[in-house]
């Protein structure tokens, strides 16, 4: 089997793994620039809290009006987007921390859908319903995944001197009367349409794991934040081949295939990354040691 | 699982020298008048008790329709229901893994009724795990179709018998997987989707109504007896149906391995894909061979189970140009209300989607 054989064939036979490839690349795409500014706020957690705070809305969105795509996205979409907008809220009035607002928030939305779901019976049947897979996309769910990545890019490039302002001096961005907590809710309510389209479409795995891991492995390579999301960007659609490669040619499922790519290369960062990674990090410090 | 109900029938033994022959049979006397309480595990036993103890029972169905028995989790309401019931309604053959500590959790002392009790249970496809395990096989054609065929014989090699705890950790976020969603031994549970083996399910529910409630005993068989000739014109209606569409075209894709009983009884191939059932995330391998197998096969149509996600039976059959079947109703009714809300109306529905399904263009 030659290289061509072992990296196109399976693309070029198969419209699953065209559309897989897609989905994924499109998610990758949009989540690079909210992972790298999740990353640099400390809200790396975030996805992971938002995967369980839209479970009230999803269950309400099905037990209304069953399995429709669009009933659950929008009940999805309500409840994440009121916990993130009441933890930023929180946490700009009170002294509480975001990251502990996020956390009540988000179990208190859990408790509710873990309720609203056992109303109906078993759960499972439900949870495995809820949560999308990366083999069997369909158009519309092509359609959603890209759309919401088209715009998260463009709104991202609109606020981007905005976001970077507020997030490494939102003081003096406040000072200046710049609109920082007005372009931090809308950075929140992108994320919040990232996963929860990512959820119904992709699997809460993949695209929580899409956000975080390559804007964590970009972290080190990359000095700017430009570059990070460039290169995060570039990570996710990379992990994303390669983990379906893996998972057709030795029959392991796809996202956790695809993530494990992905955590592959955030490890190989830690350790080589030039930005502070493990190599790199120990020896420039004992130079500048013996300078001193 | 006659192990289990043996161990039952000893513990009943037991409580009964121990406890006193009058507090045991206690419900039993006191119901006089009032209707037999009856607690059937799933949908389509409550829906054969309810035809057959008519309004001399009041039954509940733990699992409800459209939910899942093989990962349901009893509630503390069903553990109240059970501890309240008379008799216990149960499919058997491993069906109900869970039952077995629910039961013993609410020391449920009425009698049981296990409803495949005499039916010659068939074992169960290993397609799923043998498939699974069988790497590479998207690039040797022929290997995969003699592993197909081959495990439809083999019966149970590779299973590990865990009906004990099948790890289910519900933390709400969906992003666990399953283990073991078949399970059940090497026995297939789904007894209930052939009609013959429906009246067998009648008359063992008939018989243990008369015998935990004497008085309305004739009550009893006299309506399972026209169930059963119900159940039985509906079978040979349904047999006839099916002689109509030629053989190679009698093969269907399906997400969940539950049709086995019904493809022996009408002579219709089931292919279940491996992995896509409702557990375990499937790799692109397994989609590649299923997709290759559907085409080589020219399997005319795939189908989706009211259990299980339809994405990827729907990207199979974008991919294949196989058709789409009907929804088919494997191990719970529909809600009330809709065709495929009783037993007889599911398999009137089933044989009815796949014969649209499978009769040529």
């Amino acid at each position: 089997m030659t290289l061509l054989d072992w990296t196109i064939a399976p693309f070029n036979d198969y419209a699953f793994m065209r559309r897989a490839l897609a989905g994924t690349s499109a998610a990758a795409l949009g989540a690079a620039p909210l992972g790298v500014f999740l990353v640099l706020r400390r809200m790396s957690l975030m996805g992971d809290a938002m995967s369980h705070a839209i479970l009230p809305g999803v269950a309400a969105g099905f037990l209304l009006s069953g399995l429709s795509l669009w009933a659950m996205l929008l009940g999805g979409l309500l409840t994440g987007l009121l916990v993130a907008l009441l933890a930023g809220v929180v946490a700009r009035l009170t002294p509480l921390r975001e990251d502990a607002s996020f956390a009540a928030f988000y179990l208190i939305s859990l408790g509710l859908g873990v309720l609203l779901v056992s109303v109906r019976g078993s759960s499972v049947d439900l949870l495995h319903v809820l949560f999308g897979t990366v083999l069997g996309l369909d158009d519309t769910a092509l359609l959603l995944v890209t759309s919401v990545a088209s715009v998260t890019l463009l709104v991202m490039a609109a606020l981007y001197r905005l976001l970077v302002a507020e997030c490494l001096d939102a003081d003096f961005l406040r000072a200046c009367g710049g609109r920082g907590s007005w372009a931090h809710m809308t950075f929140l309510v992108l994320v919040v349409v990232n996963l929860v389209a990512g959820f119904q479409v992709l699997g809460t795995l993949m695209v929580v794991g899409m956000m975080m891991l390559p804007a964590a492995a970009a972290r080190f390579w990359q000095p700017t934040v430009a570059g990070q999301i460039a290169l995060s960007a570039l990570l996710g659609v990379g992990a994303s081949i390669a983990g379906l490669l893996i998972s057709y040619h030795y029959n392991l499922p796809a996202s956790p295939a695809i993530i494990l790519t992905a955590g592959v290369a955030y490890l190989f960062s830690v350790t080589c990354g030039p930005q502070g990674g493990l190599m790199h990090g120990l020896r420039p410090r004992t130079f500048s040691l013996k300078e001193e | 699982m006659h192990n289990d109900f043996a161990a039952h029938v000893r513990r009943r033994v037991l409580m009964m020298l121990t406890i006193g022959v009058a507090s045991v049979c206690a419900p039993i006397v006191a119901h006089g008048d009032e209707p037999l309480r009856v607690v059937a595990t799933f949908s389509i036993l409550g829906d054969m008790v309810r035809e057959i103890g008519g309004d001399d029972v009041m039954v509940t169905t733990l699992v409800g329709p459209d939910g899942d028995a093989h990962t349901y989790e009893p509630t503390p309401a069903a553990a109240r229901q059970l501890k309240a019931a008379d008799v216990l309604v149960k499919n058997g053959l491993d069906f109900e893994t869970w039952l077995p500590r629910l039961a013993k959790a609410t020391d449920f002392s009425g009698s049981t009724v296990v409803a495949t009790a005499g039916i010659v249970p068939r074992k169960m496809s290993e397609s799923a795990s043998a498939e699974r395990h069988h790497a590479d096989a998207a690039q040797s054609h022929t290997a995969d179709q003699k592993q197909i065929k081959g495990s439809a014989e083999a019966g149970a090699h590779d299973e590990d018998h865990d009906h004990g705890d099948h790890g289910h950790d519900h933390d709400g976020s969906g992003a666990h997987t399953h283990e073991g969603h078949h399970h059940h031994g090497d026995q297939d549970p789904h007894a209930w989707q052939s009609l013959q083996n429906g009246a067998i399910y009648a008359r063992n529910i008939a018989a243990g109504l008369a015998t935990a409630d004497p008085a309305h005993a004739a009550a009893y068989r006299q309506r399972a007896h026209a169930y059963i000739v119900r159940i039985e014109a509906l079978d040979a209606q349904i047999r006839k149906t099916f002689a109509d569409i030629p053989a190679e075209r009698r093969r269907v894709v399906s997400s969940h391995d539950a049709f086995g009983y019904f493809g022996n009884a009408y002579g219709v191939r089931f292919i279940p894909v491996a992995g896509l059932s409702t557990d375990a995330e499937p790799s692109a391998a397994d989609m590649a061979r299923i997709i290759e197998q559907v085409k080589r096969e020219h399997v005319p149509a795939v189908f989706v189970e009211n259990i299980s996600s339809p994405a990827l039976i729907q990207q199979i059959a974008r991919e294949t140009g196989a058709r789409v079947g009907g929804t088919l109703y494997s191990d719970a009714l529909a809600p009330s209300g809709q065709p495929a809300a009783t037993y007889l109306g599911m398999f009137e529905w089933n044989a009815r989607q796949l014969f649209e399904a499978l009769q040529p263009q």
